[in-house]
């Protein structure tokens, strides 16, 4: 079965290729990229006025199965992912239970294999039980299919461990993904510790939750030679260090997420639940500072840490409700809206921090356009406004900070393996 | 005389001078009241008041209910806990059923900041907000407001001081807000570590240094110091607090204006915060705000139930 993309201007960030062609797709794979293919066998996917990218690949997403399927299921996951035009998603381990063994792995892998629409792989976790006290089989979770390890949700509190946990996946050859806060600094904190949170009188988490940590795991990185990946910076500091760690040559990447780089703490000012996430939404200062690191690339790759959570429990007081945000279904748009519309990137950067740069961040092969590639590829219309609309979520979750906002840009089309898995209309 | 229009009072940030000058206004009128030999008026007949409390408070309850029963209305008190609410059913489903039993105002006093205003966006009756975790307590700070102005006979260009623990405390923002949309000079002073990060962002001035706090102070409200602060590290020790922000009688006299007014808004830690001798003193205040506290409770519920029944009647 051959798929042809006509018309679209294809942009491929490995290659460096922005022009006008048509794609041809054979058996999962891309055929030829050229100007005006012809085949009459092919199924023909207009993309005139649009552009084709390498499907998006989200580096940090929560799916919640096993454990949590009231909030989100691989499946509903995988739709949010395709309607967001993301092909392949790094599903992280706070699962229950956690992905720290083999099987709970292989679990994932034939769910995913069920649901049959993305690409979905594992991130094992760093100690057992996310407990910060013994590592994970991490050689076993690679050797079953896991492309990074994380305890995302905490750091690994005790030095000596992440010190070691770093030796080993250097050993093992796969990066360790930091959720960086300092646990005594935040404890009990709801959101940025600030102004905002001084009016509302919620006890904050300060910045230096944040950064202390970062500053730790950068020189564990430096010291241990390991590959760190820090996940979800959110304020100026963190951005300083990691800007001078890459200077000195320390092998670090970073994400970023919209939320963090589109809102500041003061969207937490009517005491929205959907607003508390963690690391929480900081200053404008913070943002401009988020904006500079995307720009000059201190910033690698933009995530969505999707993290649904059911209406009931966001349906609580500020203080009570888990943190969270889905960002699947919107974070094509607020890159487009907030980073592109505002001159901050080129599309042609955004697309490359949405898909080949997290893809080389893990080593996946992904994320390009090329003769012989997997033909993972989605077409997106840069120009249309849409609106975000609670009900339009395909997310079992609905928590979503901008529902309501008006957004430009959409994916129109998402292929995975040349198989057309999401297509409005 | 100005309109009042809200259904709700959740917090003084969000009023003007000229409501809260109509909340005082209205509260002299209804103070009267309470020094008459029958302590009733017919005013809210036929209304039901809901007061829930989540967390333990005497004082402010009793002066709320007091408020209400002085007024005629009917009033259902219900004391809890939040952990009580917790077993399946959320703040909002029980909020629900207390609005399906038509009732007209609810007083809600919890834990965590931001209930009143939560509520406020999804019920139909009244929410008056009797102190929301860390954020405001309007009707303390009303009260407060209130009797500086009987004693001082205005509030523009006064200096005020509030001393203790910022961080933590409702009636502190509550007063900043109040009092400088008057026109008053507010100084916050307290351990630093019990000011909140970016207070010098609110139009206040910021000290750590309690002589710095007295002086030029025409009024100083004592804020309560709470224990379990200590445990959590925030200071040294209570002996320490009480050399280092205790108000005495002393420090008074060598720090603080003649005419100086202490206000606290109870319960008092005696000899910590404050001495005995100043709490029952010639400068000391505290038990006429409670007394003002129930005229200018009164105040509220009958601004807020009458702007809910005009509400009604323009939809009617
Ligand atoms: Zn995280």
């Amino acid at each position: 079965m051959a798929l042809l993309i006509k018309n679209g201007r294809v942009i491929d960030p490995k290659s460096k290729r922005d022009e006008e062609a048509d794609i041809l797709i054979e058996n999962g794979k891309i055929v030829r990229i050229a100007a005006n293919i012809t085949n009459n066998a092919a199924e023909i996917l207009d993309a005139k006025n649009k552009i084709v990218v390498p499907g998006l690949v989200d580096i940090h997403a929560h799916f919640r199965e096993p454990g949590y399927e009231y909030k989100e299921t691989i499946l509903s996951a995988s739709h949010a992912a395709a309607a967001g035009g993301y092909t392949s998603v790094c599903c992280m381990p706070n699962t229950n239970p956690v992905i720290d063994n083999q099987g709970v792995v292989e679990f994932i892998l034939s769910e995913n294999k069920k649901a049959g629409l993305i690409n979905l792989f594992p991130i094992g976790s760093i100690t057992k039980s996310l407990e910060g006290k013994e590592l994970s089989e991490l050689g076993d979770l690679k050797d079953s299919g896991c492309v990074a390890f994380s305890d995302d949700g905490h750091s690994v509190m005790n030095a000596e461990i992440m010190r070691r946990a770093l030796e080993y996946s250097l050993m093992v050859g796969l990066p360790i993904i930091s959720h960086c806060e300092e646990m005594s600094l935040a404890a009990g904190g709801v959101m940025n510790e600030g102004y905002i949170s001084a009016v509302l009188g919620l006890k904050g988490i300060p910045s230096v939750a944040e950064t202390v940590m970062v500053a730790r795991d950068i020189q564990l990185a430096r010291y241990t030679g390991a590959r760190l990946h820090i996940a979800h910076v959110s304020c100026r500091e963190s951005v300083e260090l990691i800007r001078t760690a890459k200077a000195n040559k320390v092998a670090v990447t970073c994400e970023c997420c919209p939320h963090h780089f589109t809102l500041s703490d003061e969207a937490v000012l009517d005491y929205d639940t959907n607003t508390k996430v963690n690391p929480p939404l900081r200053t404008k200062d913070d943002i401009n500072a988020l904006l500079e690191g995307v720009k000059d690339g201190t910033i690698d790759c933009i995530a969505t840490d999707h993290a649904p959570h059911a209406e009931a429990e966001k349906d609580v007081v500020f203080d009570q409700a888990p943190f969270g945000i889905i960002g699947l279904e919107t974070a094509l748009a607020l890159g487009i809206t907030e980073l592109v519309e505002k001159n901050i990137l080129t599309i042609n950067e955004l697309i490359e921090k949405m898909s080949y740069s997290p893809a080389r961040v893990l080593g996946l092969d992904n994320g390009y356009l090329e003769q012989n590639a997997s033909a993972d590829i989605t077409i997106i219309d840069t120009k249309r406004k849409w609106i975000v609309k609670k009900d339009n979520f395909l997310s079992k979750s609905r928590n979503s900070p901008f529902i309501g906002m008006q957004l430009t840009g959409c994916a129109v089309a998402t292929i995975v393996k040349g198989r057309i898995i999401f297509k409005p209309q | 005389m100005e309109e009042w229009t809200r259904k709700d009072l959740l917090g003084l940030q969000e009023l003007d001078s000229k409501e809260i000058e109509l909340i005082l206004q209205t509260a002299a009128s209804f103070k009267e009241i309470s020094t008459r030999a029958v302590k009733k008026v017919p005013t809210l007949r036929g209304k039901t008041i809901v007061l829930f409390f989540f967390e333990p408070s005497t004082r402010t309850r009793s002066s709320f209910e007091l408020a209400a029963k002085r007024l005629s209305a009917d009033t259902l008190s219900i004391a809890t806990s939040s952990s009580a609410i917790q077993k399946g059913e959320t703040l909002k489903d029980t909020f629900k059923n207390i609005e399906a039993m038509q009732v007209d105002c609810i007083i809600i006093r919890h834990s965590s900041s931001g209930v009143a205003h939560v509520l406020a966006k999804c019920m139909g009756p009244s929410i008056i907000n009797a102190g929301d975790g860390c954020h405001e307590h309007p009707t303390q700070a009303l009260l407060d407001i209130f009797t500086i102005k009987e004693k001082k006979g205005h509030i523009k260009g006064l200096n005020v001081s509030i001393i203790g623990d910022i961080s933590h405390s409702r009636v502190a923002r509550s007063n900043i807000w109040g009092l400088t949309k008057l026109g008053a000079n507010v100084t916050v002073c307290g351990p630093k570590t019990l000011l909140p990060k970016d207070i010098e962002k609110m139009p206040v001035k910021v000290t750590t240094d309690l002589a710095e706090g007295m002086k030029g102070a025409d009024v100083i409200n004592v804020l309560r110091i709470q224990k379990e602060r200590q445990k959590a590290g925030l200071f040294p020790s209570l002996r320490e607090y009480a050399m280092r922000f205790g108000v005495t009688t002393e420090k008074l006299k060598n720090y603080a204006k003649e005419d100086v007014m202490i206000m606290h808004p109870g319960p008092m830690n005696r000899g910590i915060e404050i001495t005995p001798d100043v709490a029952d003193g010639k400068y000391s205040v505290i038990l006429e705000q409670v007394t003002n506290g129930i005229a200018v409770r009164m105040a509220v519920l009958y601004l807020v139930l009458q702007a809910g029944d005009d509400e009604q009647q323009e939809q009617q």
